[in-house]
């Protein structure tokens, strides 16, 4: 048995809080812990922040459509924006464990929380459309298996 | 987001409240650009009232520690919060930016 609800915001930072509050009350009523709504904020805005940036290469150039499907332990987050297409497979891995400070790397640093907290990461295009479906079990253990991206 | 900058034994301490995220990471950016221009490079950023740091966040901590070290300097942190904490260590920058668990500690440290 599964909900399912559809939000949409004009892609400005500003309104990347309203799609946050909007999947952390789907995360609380998939009765997922503290920690698991954690994981989903953080991910929907990093992906919301990702959007704005670099599909649509500003603010206010285009929709952020979000929808949520809560089922019980499960949370499906699909977030679809009609930007530039997104080719994860481009972006860098960030570079961080160094001693030295002018060789550390941040690029794709959002892309890589979001695979180190959400248990599937799936990017597709098609329709002039990016598609991002996340998904979040409350049971999965994370630190120990990041998400595999799949385009 | 709200910053605002202190010395303290020679440390500049930035005190941020709010939120880091896509919407304030620049201006941050700008205030620690500012703060190291003006010749401080041992930076402390108190994140007491901080409720959230995302990747735009960090990397603003990182631009500005590399700045503060190419003048034989370091940014250190102060106090951040569960929710902070967790997103340094799951990003890997709390291996290699010193985290204090008060804002003294961390001016100290220097």
């Amino acid at each position: 048995m599964s909900k399912e609800r559809h939000l949409t915001v004009r892609g400005r930072f500003e309104n990347v809080p309203t799609v946050v509050q909007f999947v952390v009350e789907a995360a609380q009523e998939a009765g997922f812990d503290e920690r698991g709504v954690f994981h989903c904020q953080m991910s929907v805005d990093e992906a919301c922040t990702n959007i704005i940036e670099h599909a649509y290469g500003g603010e206010d150039k285009g929709n952020i459509e979000a929808t949520v499907r809560i089922e019980p332990g499960v949370l499906t987050i699909t977030l679809v924006d009609h930007g530039e297409p997104f080719d994860p497979t481009s972006v860098p891995e960030p570079s961080i464990n160094t001693d030295d400070p002018s060789k550390i790397k941040t690029g794709g640093l959002g892309l890589h929380l979001m695979r180190k907290v959400m248990d599937e990461i799936t990017f597709s295009f098609s329709d002039k459309r990016n598609k991002l479906v996340m998904v979040k079990r409350q049971a999965a253990d994370h630190d120990q298996e990041p998400a595999s991206a799949n385009h | 987001m709200q910053t605002r900058v202190e010395k303290s034994d020679g440390v500049a301490v930035v005190v941020i409240e709010g939120r880091v995220d896509g919407t304030t990471a620049s201006d941050l950016g700008q205030v620690l650009h500012d703060v190291v221009a003006a010749g401080d490079s041992r930076l402390v950023l108190d994140l007491e009232a901080v409720e959230y740091v995302g990747s735009a966040g960090l990397r603003e901590f990182v631009t500005a520690l590399k700045k503060a070290t190419q003048q034989d300097g370091d940014l250190r942190l102060a106090s951040p919060n569960e929710r902070v904490t967790a997103i340094l260590e799951l990003s890997g920058l709390s291996s290699i930016l010193a985290i204090h668990s008060t804002r003294g500690d961390a001016v100290g440290s220097f």
